[in-house]
């Protein structure tokens, strides 16, 4: 599939005119500066450069080029979780994901990827067997330099991967992602007559495989049949968000050829992120597509959900309030942004841990609040990551729960992180994975 | 005087690098506050982060004769923090936000000027208290800002405004001193009440370190409700018949025809698109019975004037409904153009249906759209100009809407501003309010202040 047009300026001139391009997206914030209420990392640094009205301030200025200087911008416009809070809480209904990503597409084209990125996105993520090889083989060698912290997230560190991983926590790869394990995974309708498409997303498939087994068991205890094309790829938000569109589009048609093989009625993901990207994202790049693609985008979007609005909106399965049980764990549930300020999923999660009898749910303050995560914005900014995790550290702490759920395997990650380097004992868990762990088991 | 790379240092010293912002980018960020105004980039950006840093980067700054605009969140609609021409410096409250006290037996608290107002309400309102100005920005808004601005918002009626609330502070001059005024008591007498002559003083006398602000007890009970009106001087009667009939509603809202119009094709809330106008009406107080005493005599009053519906709220969902057509008033103007003017001018009550129609004669006049929602029982309305700014002859006319607005209001013993300030927007409508007198004692006032005319010099009195 050749690569459709996406621009790339060529002089500082052009890259102004491609901004102009937005101009009429721009100039609906009328500068009211209510997005300082809600913008993590504004709430970290407290500068007006880092959050979105000041951010649409320089590209407005860039593109009437009252600005010259697009590396500063640029630096400016990564400093973004694209969390999606501000535009949830906009008055005046900017698009600001649209401004942010075509942004970031157009002043990447100008500056370029840099080489590692290139790597990455181009190379790394189209290639599912080359992935899964370089996320086992971490697997496996990663285990005799790491050595375990914290035994009730799971996290370890690696003083040799210092240079690597900073001062992260983590967890640790497992020897077979859960593609790897299955393969192409194709099962007729159950008792509920619907079949979807699995999308596990990178995260739940290479490293928190046991997210996409707990999908795969909720499904078939429901009796609804699953397609997972072995060689799905990346959903493509880390290329989008580092503003490599044309890496993102490649990804895209990939998915879209494997997507394409077989009949299904939804396509469903326990990862908060892709169900929220390919929603999003996929159609924001009409123009690009092929007439075959833009049509299969087109029937995509409005059927992709997350797993848990799958279960409770689709399938209607009762979820009734369950008395918690004596003993029952205190859960409390953090609201990641791609599920509640993209998808408007809040209610779902919520439904499915007070049915479960041996949870007790107790809301934690500020529960929608970015966790920091941001995906790839927590490989290039980590302190800031890290700052704005810490906030939700503290909130979750607050009310002292046995466990944290939540519905984003990127949140879950940064929780683990900032968890266990406070020393917290506090599991981290997915939704899909406690509601999974309440049913009976299945003959595999 | 120039700033200098050396002058650049001091200022570091005093802070840290990190205190101190230069690069194009940042400094760029800080030549825009929410008014529709053309920026203007500061040379520096300095946000202090102790009381001492704050005195000794005044003193730096006014020393070197170098403007100066003191910033909170920057949310203010007048340009009130739309840096000085030259080598402008903008010093930052939003480090310290500090809240340094809350006394529950003397119903006060003292805070630092960046802390946000409804971080400040939230947190009293734990210890059991009530701060009740709550101006559109107070998400974001600053204390020290609302100081600064006197800001109002829907309590104005019953609980006042900002400077109802002020006791007394503390600011430096342009010396770097710092000066005490007002104290923790119900009653002071000492010195001036040079508070009062800070509120509203937008950054032009001095700069606030400290703020004492009083707290009230939080009412127990309220009651919502909504009337409808197909003649807004019916609607205006009913403001001045609840409050001839002795009763203080804590809110008394209005939406106009094109504003209800607007919010219905945003919400689809099942608003009367039909009506001319409509009040949002809420009375609150210690006691229930009391509360429902004063709602039914306001809903007699709706009534006997004349209101065609009335809708009262049954429990909190519905109130909650009530109020969403107020709530969505602004978003719902603001996404229907690309840029909104929202104006602020301010008349006595018994004039709210006199200004509407000449609003509306003044949109037709200009052909521009206006919808016009606001404080009826203030008089404090917002007409909004939806327009966009891009379109250079529109705006022009948007401009002269502007000024025959102020004129009408003016002409009806009203006022420039309500609650936005007049800042960098209204300072040539000074004149016109009051007289030459009045704007040559303020000059003078400010020079003894301000000899070098360093503080926020194109706002407020020019």
């Amino acid at each position: 599939m050749p690569d459709k047009a996406i621009p790339i300026p060529g002089s500082f001139r052009e890259l102004a005119e491609l901004l102009m391009s937005l101009d009429n997206l721009l100039v609906s914030c009328m500068r009211c500066g209510l997005c300082q209420a809600v913008c993590p990392v504004y709430g970290s640094t407290m500068r007006e450069a880092d959050v979105t009205r000041g951010k649409i301030a320089l590209l407005e200025n860039l593109a009437h080029e009252i600005i010259k200087d697009p590396v500063s911008v640029n630096d400016r416009l990564n400093r973004c979780l694209l969390c999606g809070s501000c535009q949830s809480n906009c008055p005046s209904g900017v698009n600001i994901m649209e401004i942010f990503i075509k942004a970031r597409s157009f002043v990447a084209g100008y500056l370029g990827l840099g080489v590692i990125k290139r790597l990455i996105f181009r190379h790394l993520l189209p290639h599912p067997r080359l992935f899964n090889l370089a996320t086992s083989l971490s697997g496996i060698f990663q285990k005799p330099f790491i050595s375990r912290v914290n035994k009730s997230i799971g996290t370890y560190r690696a003083a040799i991967l210092k240079p690597f991983l900073g001062e992260r926590h983590i967890p640790s790869f497992p020897d077979k992602s859960f593609t790897a394990r299955h393969g192409t995974i194709d099962k007729p309708a159950g008792k509920s007559g619907l079949k979807v498409a699995l999308f596990p997303g990178c995260v739940p498939d290479k490293l928190f495989d046991r997210l996409s087994e707990a999908t795969l068991k909720v499904l078939d205890y429901h009796g609804v049949g699953v397609f997972t094309p072995k060689d799905l790829v990346c959903c493509g938000i880390p290329s989008l968000a580092s503003g490599d569109s044309k890496g993102f589009l490649r990804l895209t048609s990939q998915n879209l050829k494997e997507l394409g093989q077989k009949q299904f009625d939804y396509l469903v993901t326990p990862c908060a992120t892709c169900a929220a990207n390919i929603k999003e994202n996929w159609p924001r790049f009409m123009d690009n597509y092929s007439a075959a693609e833009k049509e299969a985008v087109a029937a995509l979007t409005p059927k992709t959900m997350d797993i848990t609005q799958f279960l409770v909106s689709v399938l209607k399965v009762e979820f009734k309030p369950a008395e918690p049980a004596e003993g029952a764990a205190t859960v409390t549930y953090h609201d990641s942004c791609h599920l509640k300020k993209s998808l408007g999923v809040a209610a779902q999660p919520r439904s499915i841990i007070k049915s479960l009898p041996n949870y007790r749910l107790v809301e934690m303050p500020e529960a929608d609040r970015c966790c920091g995560n941001g995906g790839s914005f927590n490989l290039f900014h980590y302190d800031l990551s890290k700052d704005i995790g810490k906030r939700k550290r503290d909130n979750i702490v607050s009310v002292r729960p046995d466990i944290v759920a939540t519905g984003c395997p990127a949140c879950l990650m940064q929780l683990m992180d900032m968890l266990s380097q406070s020393g917290d004992q506090i599991p981290v868990k997915h939704v899909i994975e406690m509601y999974a762990d309440s049913l009976p088991g299945l003959a595999a | 005087m120039a700033l200098t790379p050396a002058l650049i240092q001091e200022f570091v010293k005093l802070t840290s690098p990190q205190q101190v912002l230069t690069e194009e980018a940042d400094r760029q960020s800080y030549s825009y506050d929410a008014a529709v105004l053309s920026p203007r980039i500061p040379a520096l950006v300095v946000s202090p982060a102790t009381e001492e840093q704050l005195g000794k980067v005044v003193k730096l700054t006014y020393e070197n004769g170098l403007p100066l605009t003191v910033r909170g969140s920057g949310t203010n609609l007048s340009g009130a923090v739309i840096p000085e021409p030259g080598d402008a410096v903008v010093i930052l409250t939003n480090r310290l936000n500090k809240i340094l006290e809350i006394n529950k037996e003397d119903l006060y608290a003292v805070v630092e000027p960046g802390v946000v107002t409804s971080q400040f309400a939230e947190t009293v309102a734990k210890e059991g208290l009530f701060y009740p100005p709550d101006p559109g920005s107070q998400s974001v808004s600053t204390l020290g800002g609302n100081v600064a601005l006197n800001a109002g918002g829907l309590r104005g009626l019953k609980y006042g405004v900002t400077k109802d609330y002020l006791m007394g502070m503390e600011f430096f001059d342009y010396n770097g001193n710092l000066v005490k005024t007002g104290s923790r008591t119900v009653k002071c007498v000492t010195g001036y009440n040079i508070g009062a002559m800070m509120i509203s003083s937008e950054g032009t006398l001095g700069v606030f370190s400290k703020i004492i602000l009083k707290l009230v007890p939080p009412p127990k009970a309220s009651q919502a409700m909504m009337a409808v009106y197909d003649d807004i001087n019916k609607a205006s009667e009913t403001v001045a018949a609840i409050i001839a009939a002795h009763i203080l509603p804590c809110t008394l809202e209005f939406l106009d025809k094109e504003c209800i119009k607007h919010v219905e094709a945003h919400t689809h809330a099942g608003l009367p698109v039909e009506a001319a106008a409509i009040l949002l009406i809420e009375v609150d107080g210690s006691h229930q019975a009391g509360v429902d005493e004063d709602a039914e005599k306001v809903k007699n009053i709706c009534h006997k004037v004349g209101a065609k519906d009335i809708r009262v709220a049954k429990d909190a969902d519905e109130k909650f409904k009530i109020w969403e057509a107020r709530r969505n008033a602004l978003p719902a103007l603001a996404r229907a153009k690309p840029t909104t003017v929202l104006e602020d001018a301010t008349v006595p009550r018994s004039k709210v249906p006199t200004m509407v129609a000449e609003v509306n004669r003044i949109a037709q006049k200009y052909k521009i759209n206006i919808g016009t929602f606001g404080h009826a029982g203030d008089g404090n309305l917002h007409p909004t100009i939806l327009c966009d700014r891009r379109d250079k002859e529109e705006f022009q006319r948007v401009e002269e809407a502007v000024d025959e607005i102020f004129d009408v209001a003016l002409k009806l013993q009203g006022t420039l501003s309500g609650e936005h300030g007049i800042g960098q927007a209204k300072a040539k409508w000074m004149v016109k309010e009051t007289n030459q007198a009045t704007v040559d004692f303020s000059k003078n006032l400010r020079k003894a202040l301000d000899p070098k005319y360093l503080f926020n010099a194109s706002k407020k009195i020019i």
